[in-house]
């Protein structure tokens, strides 16, 4: 049989955490949205968990959630990056605490 | 119990590879090492039956999102060393993965074993998301439209920008003919 | 007759059959992958020493001739020469990456096979969403390449790979937009259920294979042309464009490691031509109703042997593209066009219900003269004169 739900949880609580903490702790704008992918993974993981363990796995709703999330997140990927391309070009960094002024 | 094993190998991996990813000093190595967090957890997806969304996982996370990251760490400049971390990030950090594993682990009904196998097969799925699924999936359409045209128009090189910052400097080399005219 | 089709199922159950009872399933993958390794390590092999003889011939020479007969024992003097190499690492190269990229290209194509059916009953697994799982293996080359050019820390191995990253996501567009078109009308996405949508005969003789209908067609030019430039071929073979950047991402791989990138490329093309063999030309199944007693595999074999001899065909002929020239040529011609194609296989499944006598006349000319004007419309953005003229900024 399986691993029982409780393992998956806390190992995407644990994925969860590296993420929470790269997001806070690295400097890098681009490093910080590597960190909130990560946090995102996880909560899909626990979707996936969840109807896979859950009452009703028929009713595809976990994994449903997980393909529009995944769908989603590329796209805020796609738009994060093209602004932190766009932040460089007039700034010339892509350390996020020199993202200070509100003037280009 | 060879699943456990294999759960246990996977996850270590995964969050090897996570940790990696957030820790690590060069920018590359932190992108790749990502890449291997995301590979890893469509392996746990493949592990609970979730075939088609292992599949998306890999197809958009190691296919696009990867390869974003990449590109964008490659146009600005990020290969080198990046500057010291934050520490008090960490402690917030510890102390909300601490809660969160606490409130997993005393929860009883947690606990529970798998039902015998379930899986959704791709046919379900494209059944799902053409008829319970409808409005969701073009919204998701809609909304992947819309974000490559605003990456596009944001991450576009603006031809006529002032300028006024002193750092900025034009890709392209100067002409002879203008060489001359400025000398 | 039926035996002799299936002698490669049969051969593998009895071998493991021969096994004590719990070891048989791992003793039947074993294998289904070691019979997968060495037909396509051989084929590698063979497809070397068969383009190189084939590119001597179109070239009014004679190609390797001196290692065993006719010289078809270069392969093996090659993988010596190759083996016995000494393995060069740059001194400022990242040494871990630029040992895992060779890796990272080599070993995930293997399993790319694994969707595969090569004939009937013939399939490692299979798998549900079995083509979603051919591109998501894809997308590990990608990575390969970006590591190895960014790893050798070399600045014409960095510029090949930029520009063979940007060529794989360019082109992986269109690969796809060709592809969705067969899985709608099989309405799976399982290679196997693939194939059996296509069995069955048109007219009491003709196989009902997807490439004899204006949308398969369409489609079928599409895949090969994306699938040349995924896999690196010639006329894309822009990132190791040696006359430019000396060998791209490759410039700073030398020994083993090269050959793995060599080995990992031409199975990369394997790959992709299977998958185009099973999507656009009936997969195992005869092309004539009259066949339909020969062995299926046979017929496998045959359609991959002739598009990979297509492939050389067309390295032998074409020159190599520029870059702006090649992302052109997806953007604004392949990918419009894969979405016309959708259009065109719609409207091919909506006239499905006509039965006149001459429908199958008059479907072709609907989808036919859908894509004919498109692909006249859409070439008309290609020609040189439909842009601006190019601004050389380095020649004076």
């Amino acid at each position: 049989m399986n691993a029982p739900l409780a393992q998956y949880l806390i190992f995407s609580a644990l994925l969860f955490t590296v993420g929470f903490a790269g997001a806070l702790v690295r400097r890098n704008a681009i490093l910080a949205l590597v960190g909130i992918e990560i946090m995102l993974n996880a909560a899909n993981l626990n979707f996936i968990a969840f109807w896979r363990f859950g009452p009703h796995p028929e009713a595809l709703t976990g994994v449903m959630f997980v393909i529009f999330s995944i769908a989603v997140a590329a796209a805020e990927a796609a738009v994060g990056l093209a602004l932190v391309i766009a932040i460089y070009r007039h700034r010339r960094t892509a350390q996020a605490p020199q993202f200070n002024s509100l003037r280009g | 119990m060879p699943h456990e094993l294999t759960f246990l190998l996977v996850a270590g991996a995964t969050l090897g590879a996570a940790v990696a990813a957030m820790a690590l000093r060069n920018i590359v190595h932190c992108a790749l090492a990502a890449i291997g967090a995301f590979a890893g957890l469509a392996a746990l997806y493949l592990q609970l039956n979730a075939e088609f969304a292992g599949f998306a996982q890999i197809l958009v996370y190691v296919g696009a999102v990867a390869i974003l990251i990449l590109f964008a760490v490659m146009l600005t400049h990020g290969s080198e060393a990046s500057s010291s971390t934050r520490a008090s990030g960490w402690a917030v950090a510890a102390l909300l993965g601490l809660c969160l594993a606490l409130g997993v682990g005393r929860s009883p009904s947690l606990w529970r074993d798998a039902k015998p196998a379930a899986g959704a097969s791709a046919r379900q799925i494209g059944g799902a998301l053409v008829s319970e699924y409808i409005v969701p999936l073009e919204t998701v359409g809609l909304l992947l439209t819309s974000a490559l045209l605003g990456a596009v128009t944001i991450a576009l090189r603006e031809t006529e920008t002032k300028t006024s910052d002193p750092g900025i400097h034009e890709e392209r080399p100067p002409r002879a003919s203008e060489m001359v005219s400025r000398s | 007759m039926n035996g002799f089709d299936q002698i490669f199922v049969t051969m593998a159950h009895r071998l493991s059959g021969a096994a004590p009872a719990p070891v048989q399933p791992i003793m039947l993958a074993a294998l289904i992958i070691a019979a997968l390794m060495t037909a396509f390590g051989s084929c590698f092999a063979l497809t070397t020493i068969m383009e190189r003889k084939i590119l001597g011939r179109m070239q009014n020479r004679l190609g390797p001739n001196r290692v065993g007969p006719c010289g078809l024992l270069q392969p093996m003097a090659d993988a010596v020469k190759m083996l016995i190499k000494e393995d060069l690492v740059p001194d400022a190269a990242d040494r871990t990456l630029h040992a895992l990229a060779p890796l990272v290209l080599t070993v995930p194509i293997w399993l790319a096979f694994a969707v595969l059916p090569f004939g009937r009953n013939m399939v490692a697994v299979n798998f549900d969403a079995g083509i979603l799982f051919f591109f998501a293996i894809g997308g590990a080359s990608e990575l390969a390449v970006f590591m190895a050019g960014w790893s050798s820390q070399n600045k014409y191995s960095l510029i090949g790979a930029m520009r063979g990253i940007a060529q794989m996501i360019s082109y992986e567009v269109p690969l796809v937009l060709s592809t969705v078109t067969a899985l709608m009308m099989a309405g799976s996405l399982s290679l196997v259920a693939i194939v059996d949508a296509q069995s069955g005969y048109a007219f009491g003789w003709l196989a009902r294979w997807h490439v004899f209908t204006p949308w398969g067609l369409a489609g079928f030019g599409l895949f090969l042309i994306a699938a040349a430039a995924e896999s690196n071929r010639s006329p894309f073979d822009l990132p190791e464009g040696e006359s430019e950047i000396i060998a791209g991402y490759l410039t700073e791989y030398s020994g083993f490691k090269y050959a793995l990138f060599f080995l990992g490329e031409y199975l990369g093309l394997f790959a992709v031509t299977g998958l185009g063999v099973t999507l656009f030309l009936g997969g195992w199944q005869p092309p004539v109703k009259a066949l339909a007693g020969t062995p299926s595999w046979f017929w496998f074999a045959a359609k991959f042997a002739a598009l990979i001899f297509l492939f050389i065909w067309v390295r032998a002929t074409l020159p190599r593209l520029r870059l702006d020239q090649l992302l052109n040529f997806s953007w604004r011609f392949l990918v419009p066009l894969g979405l016309v194609n959708l259009l065109a296989a719609a409207v091919w499944s909506w006239t499905r219900p006509w039965q006149f006598p001459g429908s199958m006349g008059v479907r072709w000319l609907i989808g036919g003269s859908i894509l004919a004007l498109f692909y006249c419309w859409l070439g008309r953005g290609l020609r040189p004169d439909a842009r601006p003229a190019r601004q050389y900024h380095y020649a004076a």
